[in-house]
């Protein structure tokens, strides 16, 4: 044999029920390369990647380390065979500093030496230029240093194969631009790394090959040098799209809209929200922008009634009528009584917006049940509701009667934003709209809040992805740790600004509360 | 260690079929494997009956059929009982629905029991069945949904585990019950229990037992339109579901928490009036005999489908009836029923399991052997 690939995997066959999450899907990767694996959401990136650090068992096919044939049937094989896998979500003991999680589950040989143990990790995030105190405690550390800790602790386990699940997902473009800087050291010493992502820029400027999968299927490897942005679309999409979102400018805006200094705890008494302020005006999109868990759930349900607030005020400018009502304290049941037409599309999509057992007609109903005086439920208007929202969006459903949660996630979001604009709203919420979409559906979405924004309607837009936020929002908020840290012209911003905004207000606070 | 790990990978990777998930079955086909679980849960207590007794399987199936539908006062019997627990297990079906775990039916059975002997016993003779059978009716439906409701408002105002709640329950219901059946029995103190002459339920076309499966008949009716074409029942689902969409959409979680568990008590204090005026005509701690417990079977068994339910609970009593004459005709330990009944619902049970999952069989691969 010529040269043996670190990994490589050959037919690789993964059903779920009917559901074929893998197609014959082959790869490879050599030592000192980076590979990307790239496809929309839904199309069998983690569920490969799954398979080969032992979660899943493949139906079929063949998987080589090192040119040998092997058998990988649970994560201790995995590694066995020196593979080490960052999963979206991080699997870490809060109380226990880095140090701890790292040699957690260690077989134990003879004794156990902790200074020896934090020798070697201080001599890993030397070498390849981590950023970390091994006696940092978890619960104290930010999402970035919590990938840092998950990385470390396969390398110590001695990983030569990394597999990482979307690591961007929850970074800022600076800590990004980090995490980049230490895998490419990592290539540089000869680790196999498999980074998996559905991010376009960041396949182009970090990864050698890409490998692209579109449901299931495998479409190809390309060398990174020699593809382009629009190239790999085409293989992940299947066919030629333009990645431009329309932006018309703002017309007859009123305030629809006015939070004034609203604040909010938790149980166990941390702020959640902080003196928040802003407008949010008729016929605009409103982008917030910010790191995960930044206040973002709390702001949106804070209006929608259904998050206590300590202080502030929420004023709704009706209008119809030219009055303003306080919506605070209020119950949706309420609010929605004084002719308030608030629109909310939450994140948690089949365990807050949707009941994922049920059909399409009995989630059409959801906002409507309670209309009329009789006892009985009608169901002859959500019934012709469900049809058209299934005929104008494009619905992929077998009937107006299949439970929603068995529907693609695109299909799901396309029944809620559906509904939730059915009632011809004033004020239009949407937090994570696009998550987990693939880009036909995703731009189904953008293009339903820009025909709401035309309307006239206050859009209130919570989005992950930048790119999108500046292109699709005329202003845009950005929120850390649960304050305004800034406002932002969507139409002459740049991500790196937002960026800077989204981590001044966390490390504010963590400098503010070593004082205390 | 190696070894060990060689060993696993063998058995459970090379093994020759793994389990998947259906996606959905044909009705029909879920139909066969029950229809073959239960088949073969026969084949096997045939089995089990030969080695531990030597006698006859087929002989001891036909006394079981006997025993359940053998004359006409038994299919009586056999409905009535079934009515019963029919009755009881509509009642923990909305509760369950709504993912609040009611184990307590026992109790409030019991003390909708207690509340009908109480009225025959005070107000019996002096007041005309015709008003006193109502007054029974309405004094018992309020006693179990108090019954119910109890749970209801901790749960609401504290969250407190309902399981273990309702569970508590049951034991006060029985000892109150034990208490008064003391206090009532003739001769007092004795321990017999009275015999409640005044305020027994009439007999329609001279079937005694008539009137109670009427009753339920119409609860089933009642609490299907209820679940399925009601405001109501539309909010218990989206409860039991969700509770963070239930809030999304503005429904008062706690009230109708409270409101299904109070229509759950009251139901089941519905059947603690059919068995004391209807059917046993005294009130002892064992007068709800454990059905409290198995309609949780039976609702469950049914997917919570009142329809389904008549089918589940006519099944459950079938196999107690038919097994019970079992052990008495050949005179067996009435152990040796509840192994068969056991059997046959370990079986039916599991047929449950087929019909969300499937085996698939791994393909022998060729290469293995090169």
């Amino acid at each position: 044999m010529e040269q043996n690939f670190a990994l490589e995997l050959k037919n690789i066959t993964k059903t779920f029920g009917s559901v074929v999450a893998n197609k014959n899907v082959s790869l490879q990767v050599r030592k000192g390369e980076i590979l990307s694996i790239l496809g929309e959401n839904g199309s069998g990136k983690t569920t490969l990647m799954n398979m080969v650090s032992g979660i899943y068992y493949p139906d079929s096919g063949q998987m080589f380390i090192d040119g040998n044939e092997v058998t990988i049937a649970s994560p201790k094989d995995a590694f066995n065979y020196r593979i080490g896998m960052i999963h979206q979500h991080f699997k870490l003991v809060d109380v226990f500093s880095a140090a701890e999680n790292i040699v957690l589950g260690l077989e134990d040989e003879k004794g156990f030496d902790m200074a020896k143990n934090i020798e070697k990790i201080n001599k890993i995030t030397a070498q390849y230029g981590f950023e970390l105190d091994p006696h940092k405690k978890i619960y104290e550390m930010s999402v970035s240093e919590k990938q840092t800790v998950e990385i470390i602790k396969v390398l110590f386990r001695g990983a030569d194969i990394l597999i990482l699940d979307e690591p961007t997902a929850v970074l800022t473009p600076q800590e990004t631009v980090k995490l980049f800087m230490v895998l490419r050291n990592m290539r540089e010493s000869g680790k196999a790394i498999i980074i998996i992502t559905h991010k376009l820029h960041e396949v182009l400027s970090l990864s050698d090959n890409v490998a692209v999968l579109r449901k299931g299927e495998y479409v190809g490897t390309v060398k990174t040098a020699e593809t382009s942005e629009s190239e790999l679309t085409e293989m992940m999409v299947g066919k030629k799209i333009s990645l431009d979102i329309e932006r018309s400018e703002p017309e007859n805006c009123e305030d629809r809209l006015v939070v004034d200094s609203i604040s909010c705890v938790n149980r166990e008494g941390v702020k959640l929200l902080d003196n928040v302020s802003f407008t949010a005006r008729s016929g605009e999109i409103l982008g917030i922008a910010g790191i995960a868990g930044s206040g973002q759930r709390e702001l949106l349900e804070a209006i929608a009634g259904l998050q206590h607030l300590d202080s502030g005020s929420v004023i709704y400018h009706d209008p119809k009528t030219n009055q303003e009502e306080n919506l605070r304290d209020k119950t949706p049941m309420e609010i929605r009584q004084m002719g308030v037409r608030l629109a909310f599309v939450p994140e948690d999509r089949l365990g807050m917006g949707l009941v994922g057992n049920m059909d399409i007609v009995d989630n059409m109903m959801l906002r409507s049940y309670k209309k009329g005086k009789s006892m009985f439920l009608q169901r002859k208007n959500p019934k012709s509701l469900a049809e058209e929202i299934i005929e104008r969006l494009e619905v992929v459903t077998p009937s107006a009667d299949t439970p929603v949660r068995r529907l693609s996630g695109g299909n799901v979001q396309k029944i809620l934003v559906g509904r939730e604009i059915a009632s011809s709203p004033t004020v239009l919420m949407a937090a994570y709209p696009v998550r987990g979409l693939d880009i036909n559906s995703s731009y189904t979405i953008y293009n339903l809040l820009n025909e709401q924004k035309k309307k006239g309607v206050a859009v209130i837009f919570v989005g992950e992805d930048l790119d999108v936020l500046i292109e699709l929002c005329d202003r845009i908020l950005v929120i850390g740790s649960g304050r305004i840290a800034g406002t932002v012209d969507g139409r002459n911003t740049t991500k790196e600004e937002i960026g800077l905004l989204m981590t001044k207000s966390s490390r504010e606070e963590q400098e503010g509360g070593s004082e205390e | 260690m190696k070894k060990l790990n060689d060993f696993m990978v063998k058995t459970f990777c090379n093994a020759p079929c793994h389990i998947a998930k259906r996606d959905d079955i044909v009705w029909w086909k879920a139909w066969i494997i029950r229809i073959v679980s239960v088949l073969l849960a026969l084949i096997v207590c045939g089995v089990i009956t030969v080695a531990l007794t030597k006698l006859n399987p087929i002989k001891m199936y036909i006394t079981m059929f006997e025993g359940a539908v053998g004359t006409s006062r038994l299919v009586w019997n056999l409905f009535q009982n079934t009515a019963i627990l029919l009755c009881i297990s509509l009642a923990v079906t909305p509760a369950f629905k709504m993912r609040f775990w009611n184990i307590g039916a026992e109790g409030q059975v019991l003390i909708g029991g207690l509340a009908t002997a109480a009225c025959m016993i005070f107000l019996g003779g002096r007041l005309p069945n015709p008003v006193l059978i109502p007054i029974m009716l309405v004094v018992s439906i309020v006693a179990g949904s108090i019954w119910g409701l109890v749970p209801a408002y901790f749960k609401t105002k504290f969250n407190s585990n309902e399981t273990l709640f309702t569970l508590m329950m049951n034991y006060i219901a029985i000892q109150i019950v034990a208490y008064f059946t003391l206090e009532w029995s003739v001769p007092k103190g004795s321990g017999t229990p009275r015999t409640l002459e005044f305020g027994q339920l009439p007999t329609l076309l001279d079937q005694k037992y008539l009137i109670n499966i009427l009753i339920v008949a119409v609860i089933t009716i009642i609490m299907y339109i209820y679940l399925k074409y009601s405001k109501q029942g539309y909010e218990i689902s989206v409860v039991g579901e969700s509770e963070k969409t239930a809030k999304y959409v503005g429904i008062n979680v706690k009230k109708v928490v409270l409101r299904t568990m109070a229509i759950s008590g009251a139901i089941c204090g519905i059947a603690g009036f059919l068995l004391v005026a209807g059917t046993d005509h005294s009130l002892k701690s064992d007068t709800a005999g454990g059905r409290g417990f198995t309609a949780i079977m039976v609702s469950w068994l049914a997917k919570f489908h009142p329809v389904f339910m008549i089918v589940t609970s006519l099944l459950i009593v079938f196999l107690e009836k038919g097994a019970s004459k079992i052990s008495e005709v050949y005179r067996l330990n009435s152990s040796f029923s509840d192994i068969i009944t056991g059997i046959i619902i370990f079986f039916i049970i599991g047929s449950e399991f087929f019909i969300n999952y499937k085996v698939k069989f791994n393909k022998k691969e060729k290469e293995a052997k090169v």
